[in-house]
Order: C-alpha cells, then sequence, then structure tokens
C-alpha cells in the first residue's frame, strides 16, 4: 500500500494518477503526451512544466489543437 | 519558472522564444507579437474597416479580442453552419461569438447557411458527390465563398481569419509533402484582391503557436468552444499537427522555423507564378461574380445547384 496520495491528471475524458515529487514535464512524460499539446492548469490556475506536483494535486490539462 | 519581464512568477512557458511570462507581461506579449506580424507582412492600418470571421473558437476570438485592444476598427462575422453532432455545435459556437459581441459592444454579422441556402452543411454534403465521406470539403467551400460575399457586400476592405501558426504549419506540410506547387504559391500571411470578387485576407495570427492562443484565451477569461466540430474527428490536419509538435518537443522552435523559412524562400522566388497554372486562367463567376478556376460557375454556385 503507499502512504500518499496520488497526482490527478484529467484530461478529456480520461484520467490518469501519477507520483508525487515529479515535475509536471515528467508527469506528461509518463502519461504519453507531449507539453506542447496541452496547457496545464491547477486549481484554475496555469502552471509551467517545470513545477513540482505535491501529493493530492488534481491537473486538469486543457487541450490545444482544433482540426477542421 | 520566473517571468523573463519582472522576474515574479511565470504562468507559461513559450520556448521558442526563450520566454518565461507572467499573467500579466503574457497579455501585453501576445498583442506586442501579433501587431508586429500586422506591420511586418502590411496586413491592413488603423483606417482600414476589418472583418474578422469568428467560428466561437479560441483562435478566432481571441484574434477580435487582441485587433479591438490594438485600436483596430474591427467587426465580426459568423457563419452558422447548421452542424450539431449531438454537442449542438453550431448553436453553442454562435451563442459564445454573440456573447463575446456583446460584452465588448462589438458588431457581429450572421449569416445563417441553413435559412439562407435552404440546407445545413451536413445536408448540401449528403446530396452532392463533394460531400461524400466528410462534410468538411463542402464546408470549407461554403465559409470561403460567404466570407468573401459579405465582405465585399458590405463593403471591409479586408477579412482576416484566426489562423495560427500550427494551421499554417500543418498546411504546408501537407501540401509539401505533394510538392502542391500551386498552393504553396498562394500560402502566406496576406491574400490580395487581384481577382474579381475576391476580398483582401490576412491572418494576423500565422506566427503564434495554437498553445499560445489557448494560454491567451484561458488567461484572457475569453469563453470559447472547447468540443470540437463533431467532423474534425480524425482529420489529417490534426495528425499533422501532432507529428509537428512531436518534432517541437525535440526541438523547440521548429515549427516556427519551417514556416518562416518557407516563407522567405518564397520571398526569394522558390515558388515561381509558374508554379500556379490555375491562376491565370480565372475568370469571374457569371453568377455570383466571385473569381473562380473552373469553367463556367464557380464551385459554390455549381453545388448550390446552377444559377441563383
Ligand atoms: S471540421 Fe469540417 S465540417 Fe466541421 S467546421 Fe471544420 S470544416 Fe466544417
Ligand atoms: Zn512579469
Ligand atoms: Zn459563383
Amino acid at each position: 500500500m503507499t502512504d500518499w496520495q496520488p497526482v490527478k491528471i484529467i484530461t478529456r475524458g480520461k484520467e490518469y494518477e501519477v507520483r508525487p515529487g515529479m515535475a509536471v514535464k515528467h508527469a506528461l512524460e509518463k502519461i504519453n503526451i507531449l507539453p506542447e499539446s496541452v496547457i496545464v492548469t491547477r486549481n484554475g490556475e496555469l502552471i509551467t512544466e517545470d513545477e513540482l506536483l505535491a501529493p493530492g494535486d488534481v491537473l486538469k490539462l486543457v487541450m490545444v489543437i482544433s482540426g477542421g | 519558472m520566473k517571468c523573463t519581464k519582472c522576474g515574479g512568477k511565470a504562468v507559461i512557458s513559450v520556448l521558442q522564444h526563450h520566454l518565461g511570462l507572467c499573467k500579466e507581461h503574457y497579455l501585453e506579449w501576445v498583442p506586442g507579437q501579433v501587431a508586429r506580424a500586422i506591420q511586418k507582412y502590411r496586413m491592413f492600418a488603423k483606417t482600414d474597416r476589418i472583418l474578422a470571421a469568428v467560428s466561437g473558437g479560441k483562435d478566432s476570438l481571441s484574434l477580435w479580442d487582441i485587433l479591438h485592444r490594438l485600436g483596430y476598427q474591427v467587426d465580426g462575422l459568423y457563419i452558422c453552419l447548421g452542424i450539431d453532432g449531438g454537442v449542438n455545435y453550431s448553436n453553442e459556437s454562435q451563442r459564445l461569438s454573440q456573447q463575446f459581441a456583446a460584452q465588448h459592444g462589438l458588431t457581429l454579422h450572421v449569416v445563417d447557411i441553413p435559412q439562407v441556402y435552404g440546407e445545413s452543411i451536413p445536408q448540401i454534403a449528403s446530396r452532392t458527390f463533394r460531400g461524400r465521406g466528410a462534410p468538411c470539403s463542402v464546408c470549407g467551400l461554403a465559409k470561403r465563398h460567404e466570407m468573401n460575399r459579405l465582405a465585399r457586400d458590405l463593403g471591409y476592405d479586408v477579412l482576416v481569419t484566426g489562423h495560427n501558426l500550427d494551421d499554417e504549419a500543418a498546411v504546408l506540410f501537407s501540401n509539401t509533402l505533394r510538392w502542391a506547387g500551386g498552393f504553396l504559391a498562394r500560402q502566406g500571411p496576406v491574400l490580395e484582391a487581384d481577382q474579381p470578387g475576391l476580398a483582401r485576407k490576412a491572418k494576423p495570427l500565422c506566427r503564434m503557436y495554437e498553445r499560445d492562443m489557448t494560454a491567451y484565451a484561458l488567461l484572457r477569461g475569453i469563453e470559447y468552444i472547447y468540443d470540437e466540430c463533431p467532423y474534425a474527428l480524425g482529420a489529417t490536419s490534426i495528425y499533422y499537427k501532432e507529428l509537428l509538435n512531436k518534432l517541437e518537443s525535440d526541438q523547440p522552435g521548429a515549427k516556427l522555423n519551417f514556416y518562416l523559412s518557407f516563407l522567405q524562400a518564397k520571398e526569394g522566388g522558390l515558388f515561381a507564378p509558374q508554379a500556379d497554372p490555375d491562376r491565370a486562367q480565372m475568370h469571374p463567376c457569371p453568377s455570383c461574380g466571385q473569381s473562380t478556376t473552373a469553367e463556367g460557375l464557380c464551385s459554390f454556385c455549381r453545388m448550390m445547384g446552377g444559377e441563383s
């Protein structure tokens, strides 16, 4: 069992969990999302890729690419 | 990361320009970049009357916001396509466009395709050869035609669209894969009104990354339609954008460089007018007056069933 709370990452219709303590950039790598294709927000605020993630953080990813 | 301008906490990194910016400086930086592109490519002046094509999406609403802030005289044009797709796509994007106009005291013209032509885009698509498979080709043709028509009928000097660098780079990539000389010769930040019936067109966001425009809309608090048009799913342009983003992640600035070096090469004569033989045969459509390479009626008038 883990004694830490994971970081939750929510995107269009999907949810992931990663370990706290790593940087946003690293977390995106883990879930196979290019930083160039998303804007990362935490509690409604934009954060940069070097930001470290704390236990229990909830990130929402705003997808950048639109088509048509 | 710290803001390059003030040393405060950055909310976004703009790697292709080696910048980190706080909210305040980001909201200042984006319009500044757009203003520079407008000047560099001689898009339009403060005395010009500008018509902005708005879709309710992040790019076009941000463009409208930026031009208005920069002090340009700019009205909006919303084209209702009659697309529902289970997400109420057209109604919602129209509502958001109207809401933006009302909040900023700006004029929005609305053209309702089903009302004007008696058919929605998906309906036209299901009846025509052009529309087999997906309605995007029908939709693109109708939008181009209506934008030209309105810009000309209402007497605007220039029509602007929210195409960002990622849109332009994806089109460039696709045209380059096919070495489509005619398209390459025509692609650029400005399309002159050198043919009868066609409005002058400009793309003030052509050097702004799609990611940067998303951040602008979010930080500026612009409410835009986040749901995609249901027909965009699986579009090749999205696939090319993803490919280019992969490249960009490994080589920051690669997308920007791809587009800007293309413009430079073109300036240097790489794509001669001979690359675009169609252009020489352009003539005004006998029905609507817009220039076309098709014989007789233009593709739009033909699609809509002959003389109108
Ligand atoms: S995705 Fe296709 S149908 Fe939908 S708005 Fe874009 S061009 Fe039109
Ligand atoms: Zn700052
Ligand atoms: Zn015509």
